[in-house]
Parts: structure tokens; C-alpha cells; sequence
């Protein structure tokens, strides 16, 4: 067991996965991804019906790609052509489920030692010892999973997987529903099980602030492809794809015709369908005529209730407020500038500036807050 | 009160669950989980019984067993008896007669069992047959409970298929169902109602037993109760 310990320790996970999948509720879908996941915490980020738990599923074992090649460091788990395809059982890849799929008639001890089956007792009751302290679970052991809480169950489901020392964890949207100081109690806990053994580690999610709080690396998926792959600022500033743009929290998405190039000043004007207000961009590859995208965060519109002058900020529409809703300490409002633009702001801003529908405003926009999409 | 039709009775349904279980799980794991496409065959078999009147079921069962069917001269030469008119026979039938009441709560129990507690199962390391007793069985005990009181009760009260396979030999084939069809036709009511009612106390014994279980089990569980009135 120690000398595999060693050999797979801070081997990269390689997988290549293509596959038809064939839904009765949706067109067919073609998943064809590339991977690369090195030791560390990998981040898979993508809309929902992305792609990206079937990838987990094909890493573990579970489905069965049509082709392709699944290798942690030099042992190859599956691959099609060699006609090698590893039982999961075989695999030594650890999986945490979206469900979390604790047993629920066993206490979290005796979940947690269900994958050391094979070990003498005196072993494996170290070794269940060791994890639940080192996920701080150890006081619930007695009790099963229906009696306690969610972030409890989710470090039982990680202590569950981790203690058959695998040699790739996954992990699928684990700890969705939970407040952000206690996911990073958790992801704190997984990085430091992790800094001494160093495993690969591929964690599925489609939230935008899982991103920004775990990630060192990102491999953004849409449509079953990887779309971009990088530091989470490279990959979420930068979105390529429609679909993307959206999961990635830009709530504008707005198309436009290039007027010109400003190639000195590194900008260029786009004027925006259906209207003759012009923005002011970053310069991308296109030349005037050239039909663009355009998108752009709610939360990086400034608004003002009179135009705004002596303003570095090079983009300023004039609109009217068509529609207001206060989402617990966010205010969105909708601003018809010829096109309708989302806007976010506080509360306490829309009181001061006492924003109410059919208000004449001004929407102030960064020329880097414009970021172009791919069409 | 003679009681060798109610002894033999009791003795003929604890054999049937015993053996119903024993095959029942197997056969029940196999429809609830295969992908084969001709499963739905296999499934109407199965649930045969339900539908069939006994006497059509007996008929063909006792056609088998017959000096000249061929379970009955297979019979005749490993034993060197007939299995007609026998409590092995009996038995055979009644496992027959009864397949549906065991297979039908254990396939309804493991169709209910979340399929990604097996994907766990399988990431961490766990076999199909360890899958199978450490996480399947364990979340489908209600089934299995529902399962052996039914094919229990079931046989304690079935007339028909044993009227044709097993004839009425006191102490060998006479069962308390049609014990009390003999009292009746021969006018001793008191005798039959005596019987009658042991059988209907038991018949509500059994069933509130299943209530129960399932009640207990289902509130931890969420498992359901499986009657055959109420599947799908």
C-alpha cells in the first residue's frame, strides 16, 4: 500500500473523453474534452448541462466515454483503442457526489470505514481515527447522516472518500448550499489533508464565487468542450462564449456593429443593435463593420441621476428607469437606453439618489468593463 | 379440535417463505437491476400468479408432476416416488403460486434505493455483492419484511392450487383451508368456524406486522409500503 502511496504521490491526471450522449429531454449532446488536472485544486466551471459531471463520472468509472484515454501519472484507467477500461472499484479515484450519497442506515464511523474493507481491524480503525479528527467529524461518529448537519455531512462524505488514500479526488458541486465561511473552513481543512500528499484534486462547480474563492486553476466548459483554461481572473474576465459570459455572472450580453478603430488609444466604438448609443471597448480583433459582443457586469454600471461631467470614465448612456426590484441587499434596476441594461446597485444608493421608475438617468461605463465575447 | 391441518399449514408457508426468500433475492436483484431487453418476459412469469385462477395454475402444475410430466418422472428417478399428491409437491407449487407476493415488494425495495448510494459503493471499493448485502439489503428491509409475511400468509390460506396439486391426504396435503372446506361440506360449522377464525386472527396478525415494519422502517428510511394492491 506505502510503496503505491509513493509512486502515484503528485501524479497528474490526464483524460481525454469523448462521448454521445443521447437524453430524451434534449437534443443530443457531444462531450468532448481534454483535460489535464496536476496535484492541487483543479477547478471545472461551467453551466449546468455543461458537461461536467459526466466527465467526472467517465474519470471515475462510472459511464463508459465512447473514446479516449484516462490516466493517472503512468497508469492508464481507461483507454479505448488498448481496450483497457478499469472497474471503478480498481480505480482508486475518490468521488464526493453532488447528493454527498452517505449511507444513511450507517453512522458516519462506519460510512467513513466502508472503503477499507480489506485492511485488518487494528489498521483500519487508525486510519478512520485519523480522518475524522483531521475533518473534524470525530464527535459525531455514532450518528447517521440523517442527524446531522449539512456541512458536517459534507466532511463525513470527504472524510469518507479521502481515508482509501485515492489517488484523484472529485468532487461534484459538494458544497453547494453552504454559507461562504463555512465552505472555506472545509476547503481549508481539504487543502491542508492535501499539502503533505499532494493529489490531484478536479472540483466540479457553476458558481462564479466557488471560483473566485478556491481556485488556482480553471478549466471553464460549455457545450461539452473546454472553453477556456487558466487562473480564475484569466478565465472569468475574459469569457469567450455566450453561455459562458452568462454562468460567469455578466448579466448584459448586448450585440453591436464596430464604427471604428482607435488602434493609438487601444479602443474601439461599437454602436449597440436597435439604438444609436455608441460604447467605447478594449480593441479586439475586428475591423469596422464587424458584428460584435458585447458583455458587461450589472454590478460595474454607475448611475447617475445628472450627466455626469469631468468623468475619466469614456462611456456615458442616457436612459430611463423602466422597472426597480430589491433582492435582499441589492436593487436592480432595468434602464432602457434604446436597449435594456441591468443595473445593480445598493439600497442605500437608490434611496439617496431616490431612483424610481420612469427616472431620467445616466449609465457611466469603464471602457474595461466592456469585455468582448466571442460571437 | 384437530389441529394437524393447521400444523401442516403453518409448516408448508414457513417452508415457502424460507425458500421464496432464498430465490427471490437473487431473481428480484436481477429484474431491478438488468438491462436486458427481455426482461419484461421474465416480469410477466413472474407476476403470472396474480392474475391466473388457481385452478389453472394447479392444473398445469400438477400436469408437470404427473407420473408422465417431466418434473415428475425427474422426481421419480432421483426419489423413486411420484411428487404429485406429496408435501413436496405441495411445496413447489405453493413456491410457484406465491413467487409474486416475495419478488414483487424486493424488486419495488431496490428500484428505491438511491442508484448513486451504489455509485459509492463501487468508487469506494465495494463489489457487487458487497454492494448488495452492505447497501442494498440493509435500505430494503421493509421489502424483504413485506415480502416474507406475504408469501407467509399467502400460503397459510391458498385452496385452490393445493386442492389440485396435493389432493386432501390428512397429515400429508390436507391444509387448513381445506379443512375447513370439508367441515362446511360436511355441515360442522362449529369445527370450521374455530378454524376459520384462527386463520383470520392470523391473516390480521401478520398483515398488521407488515404495517408496522414498514411504518417504523419507512419513517428512517423513506421507504414505502408494498402491498399487491398497490403496485405499479
Amino acid at each position: 500500500m506505502d510503496t503505491v502511496d509513493r509512486e502515484v504521490n503528485g501524479a497528474a491526471l490526464t483524460a481525454r473523453v469523448k462521448m454521445q450522449r443521447l437524453r430524451r429531454d434534449s437534443p443530443p449532446f457531444l462531450l468532448d474534452i481534454s483535460i489535464e488536472v496536476p496535484p492541487g485544486i483543479t477547478i471545472l466551471f461551467g453551466p449546468s448541462g455543461a458537461g461536467k459531471s459526466t466527465v467526472l463520472d467517465c474519470i471515475a468509472g462510472l459511464v463508459r466515454p465512447d473514446t479516449g484515454r484516462i490516466a493517472a501519472g503512468e497508469e492508464i484507467l481507461f483507454d479505448a483503442h488498448a481496450g483497457i477500461n478499469c472497474p471503478p472499484q480498481a480505480r482508486r479515484i475518490a468521488y464526493v457526489f453532488q447528493t454527498l450519497a452517505l449511507f444513511p442506515h450507517m453512522s458516519a464511523e462506519e460510512n467513513v470505514a466502508y472503503g477499507l474493507d480489506g485492511l485488518p481491524h487494528r489498521e483500519r480503525s487508525a486510519r478512520v481515527e485519523e480522518i475524522l479528527e483531521a475533518f473534524r467529524v470525530d464527535k459525531l461518529r455514532a450518528r447517521k447522516p440523517p442527524e446531522i448537519s449539512g456541512g458536517e455531512r459534507q466532511r463525513v462524505a470527504l472524510a469518507r472518500s479521502l481515508v482509501t488514500r485515492p489517488r484523484v479526488l472529485l468532487l461534484d458541486e459538494p458544497l453547494t448550499g453552504l454559507d461562504a465561511e463555512l465552505k472555506a473552513t472545509i476547503v481549508d481543512d481539504l487543502r491542508a489533508w492535501n499539502a503533505a500528499r499532494g493529489i490531484p484534486i478536479l472540483y466540479v462547480t457553476h458558481t462564479r464565487e466557488e471560483v473566485d474563492a478556491l481556485g488556482e486553476r480553471v478549466i471553464a466548459v460549455d457545450h461539452g468542450r473546454v472553453v477556456s483554461e487558466g487562473t480564475p481572473i484569466e478565465v472569468l474576465e475574459a469569457p469567450r462564449r455566450k453561455r459562458l459570459a452568462q454562468a460567469a455572472g455578466f448579466e448584459n450580453l448586448l450585440g453591436g456593429t464596430v464604427v471604428d478603430l482607435r488602434e493609438a488609444d487601444g479602443v474601439m466604438r461599437v454602436r449597440l443593435d436597435g439604438s444609436l448609443s455608441e460604447l467605447e471597448t478594449p480593441l479586439g480583433y475586428a475591423a469596422a463593420g464587424d458584428r460584435v459582443r458585447i458583455a458587461i457586469r450589472a454590478g460595474d454600471i454607475l448611475l447617475a441621476t445628472v450627466r455626469p461631467q469631468g468623468l475619466s470614465a469614456r462611456n456615458i448612456i442616457e436612459g430611463r428607469i423602466l422597472a426597480m426590484e430589491t433582492r435582499g441587499t441589492l436593487v436592480r434596476a432595468r434602464v432602457d437606453c434604446g436597449v435594456p441594461f441591468i443595473v445593480h446597485l445598493t439600497p442605500g444608493a437608490a434611496r439617496s439618489l431616490e431612483l424610481a421608475e420612469r427616472c431620467r438617468v445616466w449609465l457611466v461605463l469603464k471602457t474595461h468593463s466592456c469585455h468582448l465575447v466571442e460571437e | 379440535m384437530n389441529m394437524d391441518a393447521l400444523l401442516l399449514s403453518l409448516r408448508l408457508a414457513l417452508c415457502v417463505s424460507a425458500i421464496l426468500l432464498a430465490l427471490g433475492l437473487p431473481l428480484a436483484y436481477w429484474l431491478a437491476f438488468s438491462n436486458w431487453r427481455g426482461k419484461f418476459l421474465l416480469e410477466t412469469v413472474v407476476a403470472m400468479p396474480l392474475v391466473l385462477p388457481p385452478t389453472v395454475l394447479g392444473f398445469y402444475v400438477l400436469m408437470a408432476m404427473g407420473p408422465h410430466g417431466p418434473l415428475g418422472k425427474l422426481w421419480q428417478m432421483f426419489f423413486g416416488h411420484g411428487l404429485a399428491f406429496t408435501f413436496e409437491g405441495l411445496i413447489l407449487a405453493s413456491v410457484l403460486y406465491s413467487l409474486p407476493f416475495a419478488v414483487q415488494p424486493l424488486i419495488a425495495s431496490f428500484e428505491s434505493v438511491d442508484r448513486t448510494l451504489l455509485d459509492a459503493s463501487s468508487v469506494l471499493g465495494a463489489g457487487r455483492l458487497r454492494t448488495f448485502w452492505r447497501v442494498i439489503l440493509p435500505l430494503s428491509i421493509p421489502g424483504v419484511v413485506t415480502a416474507l409475511v406475504l408469501s407467509f400468509a399467502h400460503t397459510m390460506g391458498e385452496f385452490g392450487v393445493v386442492l389440485m396439486v396435493g389432493g386432501n391426504l390428512a397429515g400429508v396435503t390436507r391444509t387448513v383451508s381445506i379443512d375447513i372446506y370439508d367441515h362446511v361440506q360436511s355441515l360442522e360449522y362449529a369445527e370450521a368456524n374455530r378454524l376459520a377464525l384462527i386463520l383470520l386472527a392470523l391473516s390480521f396478525a401478520v398483515l398488521s406486522v407488515v404495517y408496522a415494519v414498514n411504518r417504523q422502517v419507512g419513517r428512517h428510511l423513506g421507504g414505502r409500503l408494498w402491498t399487491p394492491w398497490t403496485a405499479k
